[in-house]
């Protein structure tokens, strides 16, 4: 889709969120807009400056529609999370802003919703978090804490995913790994390389090193790229370094997940450890 | 999860959880069971002591990078897991190539670890056991914990909880949280103490001397004037602690020491990094927890005792004052000799609570632990670390050994309740010896058996129950291995016959 473009360009386009009137210009999805103004949607696959993803599926909003939606017109579906029946859900980091959208955001319905995409990560994964390192600094984390997750409800996948401490200061465990894309649009885009790739289709879906061996010893992965430092959870992770910032002074510690601008915040703090 | 520092006040209950209520007498399994054989003459032919728990801690270290595992260890206890990343953290110390820290670091660790010893020996004596010694080993669970101890002597009852909150706030000073916080890097620490936070734990210091000073001296009131108290489990064993380099009570850092039960040097001085020439283990099929023994004497005669009644036994002084005055009674007590009544670990560890209350706020007024040279430089890499400190319930044992990406590849640790794992069965021995009478396990054994387990360790109960209801089960079989009895008390207090 497009940003609608045949509204007046000097009449400041607007979006409306949660009742909060919200500018954009053209070319700006409803995230961009979102953030920009302050306003924080959930998110965590997304990066401003990275190409907007679409994955983790937390930042989906529900845009009210002018007619009946068929999106949502399950009716156990919209039992289930009490899902507004003339609305559609989108996510925002890919949505264009478009003048007149009428946008839920911060519901107890989407949240209820988030919650359990959270999850849902959780327990695919291995997420132990009293001894990881990320513990405090990680952001799928502050969102479980954000969005009120109590426990993980489903059952562990307790999967057996492969550690790769070949190279000699970054490691990866893919026990951690929630598929967000963050190194792999990092490496691509920001550092000019191509480290990372996911391969694997559902539930067999995977990061992968894209190296003859397939270990990150054999790829030109270096200490100062940002996909070194850009994962959100603790899966690519400076070796030597843990707990090298006392608890009271780590990211969440002294910050907000919801706080616009955190994903800065982050990663100055994986590149310093205790600013 | 984790994060915040302070525990969230408005956590809930999780939606749509079932709760499942376990019958408490299948939970036995899991925290104490004790089997009584007889022999042909019906008399204790041998007390097993069975730990059926599993934990596997050192094979899911497997895999890790070093420098996670003293925050994993760490929650192999909730009562000691400062020991536990200390002791980790020695190790990881070894694997980077560090000698020696900088004397800010390794003072905040002594500080560390002399908080986390009293405020684990405060909870070993106030809230688990003296409701045992205060009120008589069988007098009514109802009232035998620590609530009823707040309520007949709310005086000593809250001193007893104030000195481990003092405990526990030196621990978040240190790091950041009152249980399993993080402190230690490798070759080092990760936060200074700051001015502030060295002032707020002096304004309560004195208190803490006064109060150990009173836990002490009820103690060796306990001991001394009740036969009762110092017959009571009484087994002659060998003794097993650290040591520092002039014999004296030593905690973090020193060389091994063990002597005989006639006091006889075995080793002394010994370096901890080559405890596997000294130290055995063996595997016995009743029980999840090995047996370690000393080489030098063999499976039969080499099982030791460890924690607070072998290193007051063991070392020649105790560096702070008042301590080692009180040190030199207990010796006197022992005419000489080794005391070696079970019950004397109480003593002892009151001992060293005081020697903790000294050595803290000696530490606070040194000029080095509000210093901020954390870290020192990192060394040549190596493949074996082995770390060693006296935990509160004694001795402990950290080895890892690391591929060359930074990987554990083998892990082997011998917890201080594993090193008495023996002599817990020899206690148990002694007091089914005294008090059994027939083929009948009767509730006053049952109690009994309960304050000699007790005595060395109070984890097996705080699992479960923290106020004095330890899930336990007493089987006697007889010389064919056929069940004449079985008591069974749950973690509600609640007592079963089940033969």
């Amino acid at each position: 889709m497009s940003a609608d473009t045949t509204q007046n360009p000097i009449t400041q386009n607007t979006i409306t969120i949660d009742g909060q009137e919200i500018p954009f210009v053209a070319g700006q999805t409803i995230m961009d807009a979102a953030l920009a103004a302050g306003v924080y949607i959930p998110h965590l696959c997304h990066k401003p400056g990275l190409t907007p993803h679409g994955s983790c599926k937390l930042c989906v909003v529900d845009i009210a529609s002018r007619s009946v939606s068929s999106h949502n017109s399950d009716r156990r579906v919209q039992a289930k999370f009490q899902v507004v029946a003339d609305s559609r859900s989108v996510s925002a980091c890919t949505m264009p802003a478009v003048a007149g959208q009428q946008i839920s955001n911060n519901t107890p319905a989407l949240n209820e919703v988030r919650k359990t995409i959270t999850q849902m990560l959780f327990i695919e994964g291995n997420h132990i978090c009293p001894s990881c390192e990320k513990c405090g600094d990680c952001t799928l984390q502050a969102m479980a804490y954000h969005l009120g997750m109590l426990d993980g409800h489903f059952p562990q996948f307790l999967q057996r995913r492969a550690v790769d401490a070949s190279h000699p200061t970054v490691m990866l465990d893919r026990d951690r790994c929630i598929l967000c894309e963050l190194c792999v649009r990092a490496s691509r885009e920001v550092d000019g390389k191509n480290v990372f790739a996911i391969a694997g289709r559902g539930i067999n879906a995977h990061l992968i090193v894209n190296s003859a061996s397939g270990k990150l010893v054999d790829s030109d992965l270096e200490t100062s790229d940002m996909a070194a430092h850009i994962c959100p959870v603790g899966a690519i992770l400076i070796k030597e370094h843990g707990y090298e910032v006392p608890i009271g002074r780590r990211t969440f510690d002294l910050h907000q997940v919801g706080e616009i601008g955190s994903e800065e915040i982050i990663l100055t703090k994986v590149r310093h450890a205790d600013e | 999860m984790e994060q915040n520092a302070e525990p969230q006040s408005d956590i809930g209950t999780p939606p749509n959880l079932r709760r499942i209520a376990i019958d408490p007498v299948s939970r036995v399994e899991g925290h104490g069971k004790i089997t009584l054989l007889l022999d042909a003459d019906n008399h204790i032919h041998e007390a097993r002591f069975h730990i059926v728990e599993f934990r596997g801690f050192e094979k899911f270290i497997q895999g890790r990078p070093y420098w996670e595992v003293p925050f994993i260890v760490q929650r192999l206890c909730g009562i000691c897991p400062v020991s536990h990343q200390l002791a980790a953290a020695k190790a990881v110390d070894q694997l980077v190539g560090v000698e020696r820290l900088t004397p800010t670091a390794e003072k905040l660790r002594r500080l560390l670890h002399f908080g986390q010893t009293l405020q684990s020996h405060a909870l070993h004596f106030f809230h688990l056991s003296s409701p045992d010694l205060l009120f008589g080993f069988g007098s009514d669970p109802a009232q035998r914990n620590i609530v009823g101890v707040l309520e007949k002597y709310p005086d000593l009852a809250l001193k007893g909880v104030k000195l481990r909150k003092y405990g526990q706030q030196v621990i978040a000073a240190i790091t950041g949280k009152r249980i399993h916080g993080t402190a230690t890097v490798p070759g080092g620490m990760n936060k200074p103490l700051t001015v502030a936070e060295r002032d707020a734990l002096l304004v309560d210091i004195k208190n803490i001397l006064l109060w150990s000073q009173d836990a002490l001296a009820l103690n060796e009131q306990i001991h001394t004037a009740h036969p009762e108290h110092y017959r009571f489990a009484t087994i002659r064993s060998n003794f097993l602690s650290m040591v520092g380099g002039g014999g004296e009570l030593e905690l973090y850092h020193g060389g091994l020491r063990a002597r005989s039960a006639t006091g006889a040097m075995i080793f002394d001085q010994f370096d901890y990094r080559g405890f596997q020439d000294i130290l055995r283990e063996e595997v016995r099929p009743w029980s999840y927890m090995k047996f370690p023994y000393l080489v030098e004497l063999g499976k039969e005669q080499g099982w030791y005792r460890v924690g607070p009644l072998a290193r007051v036994n063991n070392c020649d002084s105790i560096s702070t004052p008042l301590a080692e005055a009180a040190r030199k009674h207990f010796r006197e007590f022992g005419h000489g000799g080794f005391v070696q009544d079970t019950l004397a670990y109480h003593w002892a560890r009151m001992i060293e609570i005081l020697h903790c209350a000294e050595s803290i706020e000696a530490l606070l007024h040194d000029p080095d632990i509000t210093g901020t040279d954390l870290v020192a430089d990192l060394g040549e890499k190596r493949s074996v670390g082995v770390g060693v400190i006296e935990a509160p319930r004694g001795t402990l044992f950290h080895h890892y050994q690391i591929d060359e990406q930074g990987l554990i590849i083998k892990a082997n640790l011998i917890v201080s309740t594993t090193s008495n794992n023996q002599a817990m069965n020899e206690a148990v021995r002694s007091v089914a010896n005294e008090y059994l009478e027939g083929h009948e396990i009767t509730e006053g054994l049952l109690n009994h058996l309960e304050v000699a387990v007790r005595a060395y360790d109070p984890c097996l109960s705080c699992a479960t129950h923290a106020l004095g209801k330890m899930p336990l089960q007493v089987e006697l079989l007889d010389a064919d291995g056929t069940l004449l009895d079985r008591l069974t008390k749950g973690s509600n207090g609640v007592i079963e016959r089940t033969a």
